[in-house]
């Protein structure tokens, strides 16, 4: 072991910096990739039984290893690259989707003091992040030069476009009534008890948050990009094997972010829902984390729970809901906000 | 004007949208109706039209008189008879070819036969891995007959009352 602690002073101090940090950016992405594993089993599994079915079984005990058998033959099949298609954009497009869904996870605070930077534009280098996203849906469309990925991908942007607008109006009633961009002062902001959260004096910005994220990750009931039923598989139907497994991960990598950042906005992140009841010290013992992960559950069931549910938009539709709807919903909402923060609205912004 | 404002809120409020999801929460706890299938199987019934077969009577002679009813009755022509007198001066088959990529397995092959010689039996579990496996020839038929005769029999008496 001194061995080790002396080789380990050896390294240059910047060195050390750098190691530590890819050591911890390995802590967060290696659980989250087999959450991304698990979530698609789970989506299987649950969709299945909303349909009075059982869902995988078959793969090692009650179908456990099953999103392994998925991973690896996505692994041993070839990846095809169209002769028409721009080779560099077509390859580099799966990277450029799940880049950002990843790199979001930096600012993300899983505790009070458990985090990988903690800058205090956090809640800016998310949205940015979310948005660059729909890069990888736009450039593997147009990469393709196929008509349906290319028809995916102009639905997508506009779509996109539309959602992205709410999405930051509600983000920005956020952080009027937190008066902070860094996450973990948003938490902080929500202290007191389960009323003190977000989700009450923000409800409808919660509803908008959320709906524009299952947009915004091309979720049902908002999959237009992908829609199966109308063309084929939208923006990625040109890519196989691991180009296709990699927007499968980012997918499922972005409906898990956007179910913590849900958490963490409305929800009050890791504090505990017993805050301030007589509950309190019975479960002072849970670490904030465990609330933080079973409240992002909370959303990720929700994402599946809306596929086995909704029928998909029309196209006209999910651009009238966005303009029409969301938009002005989200601006009158800020307004109100605005007016409880400078009034000093008793409760939540005293 | 008093509907048309609370047709607003009712879609504002999604209220149509979770009634909807309240549906699929509650069938998610519901008994599954899967059958596991290699170790379930689904009941069949007695009149289940699956593969083809010929039968023989008890004493081993084939039932077929090649009268070329089924032939004629098929309705995707997937039969071809060719018949000659036996050295007993009995009229059979030469030849009794099923197209199984043509037949459709309506039945009535079964129902035009005058002595319950062609039938469908209960096997719904096969496959071919030659090219021309989907030719039954009449000796392939007469096997599966031999090999099925008492389910074939069970499932004809189950049905003798209904014919």
């Amino acid at each position: 072991m001194g061995f080790f602690i002396g080789l380990w002073d050896t390294v240059p101090p910047d060195l050390q910096i750098t190691i530590w940090t890819l050591i911890k950016i390995m802590v967060i992405v290696l659980p989250l990739m087999l959450s991304v594993a698990y979530y698609t089993y789970a989506e299987r599994k649950i969709i299945g039984y909303m349909q009075v079915r059982i869902g995988p079984n078959r793969v090692g005990p009650r179908g456990w290893l099953q999103p392994f058998a998925d991973l690896i033959k996505m692994m041993f099949k070839e990846l095809i690259v169209p002769s028409s298609a721009n080779k560099v954009l077509f390859l580099m497009a799966p990277m450029i989707g799940l880049a950002p869904s990843l790199a979001a996870w930096a600012v993300f605070p899983f505790s009070a003091d458990l985090v990988l930077a903690n800058i205090n534009a956090g809640l800016l280098y998310i949205l940015t992040l979310s948005s660059l996203g729909v890069y990888g849906v736009i450039i593997a469309g147009w990469a393709s030069n196929s008509k349906y990925a290319f028809l995916g991908a102009i639905r997508s942007a506009a779509q996109i476009v539309a959602y992205e607008i709410a999405m930051g109006f509600a983000l920005v009633g956020v952080l009027v009534a937190a008066g902070s961009l860094n996450l973990g002062d948003i938490v902080k902001a929500q202290d007191g008890s389960l009323l003190h959260w977000f989700w009450l004096p923000l409800l409808p910005l919660m509803a908008v948050y959320f709906i524009s994220g299952v947009a915004e990750t091309n979720r049902a009931p908002f999959d237009v990009a992908e829609g199966e039923s109308e063309i084929v598989a939208g923006f990625h139907v040109e890519y196989s094997g691991m180009g296709f497994a990699l927007f499968f991960l980012a997918e499922y990598a972005n409906m898990i972010l956007i179910s913590a950042l849900s958490a963490l906005m409305f929800f009050g992140g890791w504090l505990s829902p017993f805050q301030g009841t007589f509950l309190e010290a019975t479960f002072a013992w849970v670490p904030g984390f465990i609330w933080l992960v079973l409240k992002t559950f909370v959303f990720m069931f929700a994402f599946l729970w809306f596929r086995a549910t909704f029928p998909r938009y029309r196209y006209d539709q999910i651009m009238r809901l966005g303009w029409k709807v969301f938009i002005p919903i989200t601006i009158a909402w800020i307004l109100v906000v605005g007016l409880a923060v400078v009034y000093k609205l008793p409760w939540w912004f005293d | 004007m008093l509907r048309a404002v609370r047709d607003y809120f009712k879609s504002l409020l999604l209220i149509e949208l979770f009634q909807g999801l309240a549906v699929t929460g509650r069938y998610m706890f519901l008994r599954k109706f899967t059958v596991q299938y290699p170790e379930e199987r689904a009941p069949i019934s007695p009149r289940f039209r699956g593969l083809h077969a010929l039968r023989r009577y008890p004493n081993g002679e084939e039932r077929c008189i090649a009268c070329k009813l089924c032939e004629a009755t098929c309705p995707a022509l997937a039969i071809t008879i060719e018949a000659e007198p036996r050295e007993d001066g009995t009229r059979r088959t030469t030849r009794y070819d099923i197209d199984l990529f043509k037949c459709i397995f309506c039945g009535f092959c079964e129902e035009s036969c005058p002595v319950d010689s062609i039938v469908e039996t209960g096997v719904y579990e096969y496959h071919f891995d030659e090219r021309d496996g989907g030719i039954m020839t009449k000796e392939r038929l007469l096997a599966i007959g031999d090999q099925y005769e008492e389910d074939i029999a069970r499932a004809r008496a189950a049905d003798a009352a209904y014919r």
